[in-house]
């Protein structure tokens, strides 16, 4: 394979510039990820470790193989959504690996609103399930939460994706041989209690977990009965009484190591197949990326000088490399896995489209699993390229993009802007997951465009009015335009609502990146399909 | 006897071990013919793989093999043996063994006969010493008990006198006597002692050496009347009258003492018409008056430190010798270069009263260049490599590390380093407790005497308290290794604590492997929180309020630099199972390594059995079955990984039946007993 030369100089000013302030943003993620893991404060974490109840993350740790990686998502969900924190949304979702097999962790966190589900935390425990089918991972829910938080019952119960969803993938999951086992250490209350209910095998805490449909407030009001929760819907009562939980934990630490037990019992056979490679650290050093990439989009720089620091031995075979080339694709591995990685190099080209059209269609047939770099404002405007049909080119990589059935990982490593968004797979599109570096920005168009257009449209409606527009007014027109975007276009904006997986340090995407596809091959690679490409 | 030439193109070693193949390296320089012999437990061993050809002389007990004359001789026969070298021990001091040799034509690589049972009767031969003018200590055995010539007998001799029991032993009915007004009460005390202990109460009264030193002279005499000396070796250090480390020359030795002395060992081996290679061993007195102990007819283990000051290759002396030609060298000739030390590694546990160890030893090695050595000034003569088992069969020294250096403070610097460097796995040695005596202020300054290890002891075998540097090391060293282990390429397989936007963290209980069992939060555990970031070189560790920026570098073999604080520092560094072992020329530190996070695995085991924590072998039963025990007491031992386990009642109750009796193995899992709580 060949390697990627570096052209980059670490002694310029422009790379210190860089380096400053992208290392700044990533400093910021890292502290407000480090806030956010101390999940609802002081009072509440002294209140739960009181009842002798480990913390979430705490869990999680007992919960996975010795010191192996927990790649979680989404740790910024419902960040500055609601009128209160509710440090990631109260539930704590990722991969580990549980026995040696890699599974999807739910595990309520009940030091944030006793664990209850606000609409973001319906939506991150859907999108844990989501990933977990498409990776074919069994899950394995840590519950302790009052279930639906009563407030926003509009945005939680009703529609299809609130939270009788939960279910029907607990459902789903089990039929297609995906397993579901749920330890019981906290409240399972109501809907709550469907999710032990609806598992395989499910574990319950002695004095410390409860399932019931209704709560002793609940039964006193409708029947009149007076009964502790431990007597209604305790450990001795479902694992002596009901049967609803098959094993009985003495503490935490007991019910995880029961969890890992049953784990190890699945049989387990991961399926997918890929040529693997030893795998080798990049050459170049990954280090650097802060200082090539920095955080200013309008400052352009060679995409394969970041495919270098992510790649394995900075090998990279590129196809096409003159043709269409805003767009850069080509053959490499990451941590021995073969890719295919489809990576921007400045806007889109009808021939930058169907080059990523042909090299999709490319990964599909030989079900390679496919990486987009995402650093994109959009397909190129302009009568030229309307004329030579540049709407079916870009529909073309599009159709390849939403109907490729290898694993796709998608990261935003800039601008995601526009139609952009779609030829480079962007949410709508599945990829497996979806990460941000702190330096991207989404938005249908870059703000300083969206302002532009309207502002435009105002100026012809003034015209036609016979009114003036002085440059200031315009100016003073613009800036909310552009505030709103800058805003909504943030990362962290981003991932409070779960548009995409998590707000990632550019330096951690290589692992990232390893460990999802070493959780991909837990499914096998799909037959692709493609539509029709309009010609 | 003979001056004609005994010339022999064979050469066969009736021995084994490190000094078996030492005498055949000379014999091959030489171009000699080697052949070995070897025992059942030894058919593979190194001597065996060394030599040009071996031949079995039985199974493993030596008195059917190593010390089967016939077996022996048999075998010189079958390969056309001229020359039979006995190495030390086995039959090296055997009159009969050499007779036989002589009868069936054999030259034997060492004294006559008659100067072996010359030196054999320790009685005989202190009075053919004195008879030569080599001085004994003074001493009064007779059977006049009379107290007035007791007191004279003393006088004579000079205080301190040691009154003994005739009878005596265990220390009974004997005491030291300071001078000539103590004397008469100290008589009375030991006679009423002794009666009391041996119904007898007859006294001799030796010569009290306070702090004597054990010298010794290595001598050479050939078959034509010629005798030097090779100077002295100073023997002191020594655990039950077993040697640990020599050195040559012995501090402190003048020129004027030292020929006195030389001159002494020459006039001892003329005088029982010795041939060969010997050594006349001293006791030492602080006042520099020495005298006559006995005679060694043989080459002697630590011949290796005299070969390094003088230069001369003594086994080399001995084939010349045999072959009848004259001492390569006069007395004005040899001259002492520099000093050189010899410690004796063993496979035996010093912290278990040195238990001799067995098994497979994985590795054993001595990287010089890693450790930045030269192979001028250390040598390693040793019986085994790699992949050799030590077996139960034989003496437990593996090898001798010998160093030169210009002075003593050069050697024993170099000592310390090449002790560091020596890579030995799989089966405990006494390398550690070697570095501790090396490294020792005492023995740095020369404070030597016999008694040494036992004036030392507490500091020599003090508990283990390390610095929380070295913990902050051992940390690094197993997160490193950690970091290694990895079952596949899986990026699931590695164990660095991986976390999104959070730095890897990593937490390890550090203790005493000997109080491994401790819990996370005793006294005895150091935790040490290990973080970092993706991409970080280094790791945070924090130990208490103590937080040290570390990094390790991966060396050549087990070498690395672990770097705390900007302070680097080479090492040795290996994990033994869950034991992580540092060497530095300073010391070996082992502490046992566990992460917190880990989870018990097999703690919430049905209250009703106690099933076995890891393979082992049931030590003792401590309860009868059915008697009620209260919650923690001890219910049987096991010991397992050289440690002892107890197993204590898991609440209240009694055993029902044990499963294992005293002595049984048990594997890991077995339920080891029974046990039914109170109700």
């Amino acid at each position: 394979m060949s390697t990627i030369f570096t052209q980059i100089n670490p002694r310029s000013d422009a790379f210190q510039a860089n380096e400053t302030s992208l290392l700044a943003e990533v400093s910021k993620l890292r502290e407000l990820t480090a806030t956010i893991a101390q999940g609802g404060g002081p009072k509440a974490r002294e209140r739960h470790e009181s009842r002798g109840k480990l913390f979430v993350r705490d869990r999680i740790d007992h919960l996975i193989d010795e010191g192996s990686p927990f790649l979680e998502f989404s740790s910024l969900a419902a960040h500055q959504v609601y009128d209160t924190e509710v440090p990631a949304a109260g539930v704590v979702t990722g991969i580990g690996r549980v026995s040696g097999v890699e599974c999807v962790i739910v595990a309520n966190d009940a030091t944030v609103k006793g664990g209850t589900y606000f609409p973001l935390t319906v939506k991150k425990h859907l999108r844990a399930q989501e990933i977990a089918r498409k990776h074919r991972l069994p899950c394995i829910y840590l519950v302790d939460s009052g279930g639906a938080f009563l407030p926003r019952q509009d945005e939680v119960f009703p529609d299809r994706d609130h939270f009788g969803r939960i279910f029907y993938n607990q459902a789903t999951m089990s039929a297609e041989g995906i397993p579901q086992i749920a330890v019981v250490m906290g409240s399972c209350t109501a809907g709550g209690a469907y999710v032990p209910a609806m598992a395989d095998e499910s574990i319950i805490v002695k004095q410390q977990g409860t399932i019931f449909l209704g709560g002793p407030p609940l039964v006193k009001a409708a029947t009149g009965e007076s009964i502790s929760a431990e007597d209604l819907g305790g450990a001795d009562v479902h694992a002596k009484i009901s049967g609803v939980a098959d094993h009985y934990a003495e503490n935490d630490a007991h019910a995880l190591q029961l969890a890992r037990a049953c784990v190890s019992r699945l049989n387990w056979q991961k399926r997918g197949k890929l040529a693997m490679q030893a795998p080798k650290p990049p050459k170049l050093d990954p280090a650097e990326l802060y200082g090539i990439v920095g955080t200013d989009l309008k400052k352009p720089y060679d995409v394969r000088e970041v495919i270098g620091r992510i790649v394995d031995g900075s090998e990279f075979d590129e196809f096409k490399r003159y043709y269409g080339d805003t767009l850069v694709t080509g053959f490499a591995h990451i941590h021995g896995y073969p890719v295919g990685i489809v990576a921007n190099n400045g806007v889109l080209f009808s021939e930058s489209a169907v080059k990523g059209a042909h090299f999709i269609e490319l990964c599909a047939q030989r079900k390679i699993p496919l990486i987009f770099l995402q650093n994109i404002t959009g397909f190129m405007v302009g009568s030229r390229y309307e004329h030579e049909g540049i709407a079916k080119h870009g529909a073309k990589l599009v159709t390849a993009v939403a109907c490729a059935k290898v694993p796709k990982y998608t990261v935003l490593i800039g601008g995601s802007f526009g139609a952009g968004n779609y030829g480079m797979c962007g949410r709508a599109y599945d990829p497996n997951l979806l990460f941000m570096w702190p330096n991207a920005r989404i938005s249908v168009m870059g703000g300083e465009q969206a302002a532009g257009v309207l502002s435009q449209v105002k100026r012809e409606q003034y015209a036609r009015e016979g009114r003036e527009w002085s440059t200031k007014d315009e100016e003073a027109f613009k800036q909310p335009t552009r505030e709103q975007y800058e805003h909504q276009g943030h990362p962290y904006y981003a991932s409070a609502r779960l548009w995409d997986d998590g707000v990632i340090d550019p330096l951690q995407t290589r692992d990232i990146l390893g460990l999802s596809l070493a959780a991909a091959m837990n499914a096998d690679i799909e037959e692709t399909r493609f539509g029709v490409f309009r010609m | 006897m003979t001056s004609e030439l005994h010339t022999f193109d064979t050469l066969l070693v009736a021995n084994r071990g490190e000094i078996a193949c030492r005498v055949m390296r000379t014999a091959r320089r030489m171009g000699l013919k080697t052949v070995a012999v070897y025992s059942d437990a030894d058919a593979t061993a190194r001597h065996v793989r060394e030599a040009d050809e071996a031949v079995r002389i039985g199974p493993a007990t030596t008195r059917e093999s190593y010390l089967n004359v016939e077996a022996v001789i048999k075998a010189a026969r079958r390969t056309g043996t001229g020359a039979i070298h006995p190495g030390y021990g086995f039959l090296s001091e055997n009159g009969n063994f050499v007779k036989a040799l002589e009868q069936a034509g054999i030259t034997f690589v060492g004294p006559p006969a008659s100067a072996i049972a010359a030196m054999g009767d320790k009685s005989a031969a202190k009075a053919r010493m004195a008879n030569a003018g080599v001085p004994l200590v003074p001493g009064y055995h007779g059977n006049d008990q009379s107290d007035e010539l007791l007191r004279t007998e003393a006088d004579s001799i000079g205080y301190p006198v040691m009154l003994k029991a005739s009878a005596g032993g265990g220390g009974k009915g004997m005491r030291v006597v300071e001078s000539g007004s103590a004397f008469q009460a100290a008589l009375e005390g030991c006679r009423r002692e002794s009666l009391a202990a041996f119904s007898d109460n007859r006294m001799l009264i030796e010569k009290y050496l306070v702090q004597p030193r054990h010298v010794e002279v290595q001598v050479f005499c050939d078959y034509h009347g010629n005798g030097v000396y090779l100077f002295e070796r100073d023997c002191s250090v020594q655990r039950r009258h077993q040697k640990v480390i020599e050195e040559a020359p012995a501090p402190g030795m003048t020129p004027a003492l030292r020929t006195a002395m030389g001159e002494a060992a020459v006039r001892a081996a003329k005088e029982i018409g010795y041939v060969g290679a010997g050594t006349v061993e001293f006791l030492l007195d602080a006042d520099g008056s020495f005298y006559f102990m006995e005679m060694n007819t043989r080459l002697q283990v630590e011949h290796p430190v005299t070969e390094m000051i003088t230069g001369q290759d003594l086994v080399e002396w001995q084939l010349r010798v045999a072959m009848g030609e004259p001492l390569p060298c006069t007395q004005d000739e040899l001259t002492i270069s520099g000093h050189s030390f010899e410690a004796r590694i063993y496979a035996e546990d010093p912290d278990q009263d040195f238990l001799p160890a067995t098994g497979l030893l994985t590795r054993f090695a001595l990287d010089l260049e890693g450790a930045g050595l030269n192979s001028d000034h250390v040598r390693l003569d040793s019986g085994v490599d790699s992949g050799d088992t030590v077996s139960m069969h034989y003496d437990p020294m593996l090898a001798k590390l010998i160093v030169h250096g210009s002075d003593r403070q050069a050697a024993l610097a170099t000592l310390n380093r090449a002790l560091a460097a020596l890579d030995v796995q799989g089966v405990v040695t006494n390398r550690a407790f070697l570095q501790k005596l090396a490294n020792h202020p005492a023995f740095k300054n020369v404070e030597l005497d016999t008694r040494f290890i036992e004036r030392n002891e507490a500091t020599l075998f003090a508990p283990r308290t390390y610095r929380l540097e070295a913990y902050a090391s051992a940390a690094l060293i197993g997160l490193h290794q950690l970091a290694q282990e990895c079952e596949s390429d899986s990026p699931w397989d590695r164990h660095d604590g991986f976390r999104v936007n959070a730095p890897h963290t990593i937490r390890i209980a550090l203790c005493d492997p000997d109080s491994a069992q401790a819990a996370a939060n005793d006294e005895a555990v150091v935790t040490v929180e290990g973080k970092r970031n993706s991409g970080d070189a280094h790791w945070n560790l924090t130990i208490g309020s103590e937080t040290f920026t570390a990094s390790l570098q991966p060396l050549t073999g087990d070498a690395v630099a672990v770097t705390l604080d900007g302070h680097r520092r080479r090492l040795q560094a290996r994990r033994d199972g869950h034991v992580v072992v540092m060497t530095e020329p300073s010391g070996e530190t082992r502490l046992f390594w566990r992460r917190i996070d880990a989870i018990d695995h097999g703690h919430h085991e049905a209250e009703s059995t106690l099933t076995a924590p890891m393979h082992g072998t049931v030590v003792t039963l401590l309860v009868e079955p059915g008697v009620t025990v209260e919650k923690g007491m001890p219910l049987m031992v096991m010991e397992a990984m050289k440690m002892e386990h107890t197993m204590t009642a898991p609440v209240d109750g009694s055993v029902d039946t044990f499963h294992f009796q005293a002595g049984d193995t048990v594997n890991q899992g077995d339920v080891l007993l029974d046990f039914s709580p109170s109700e």
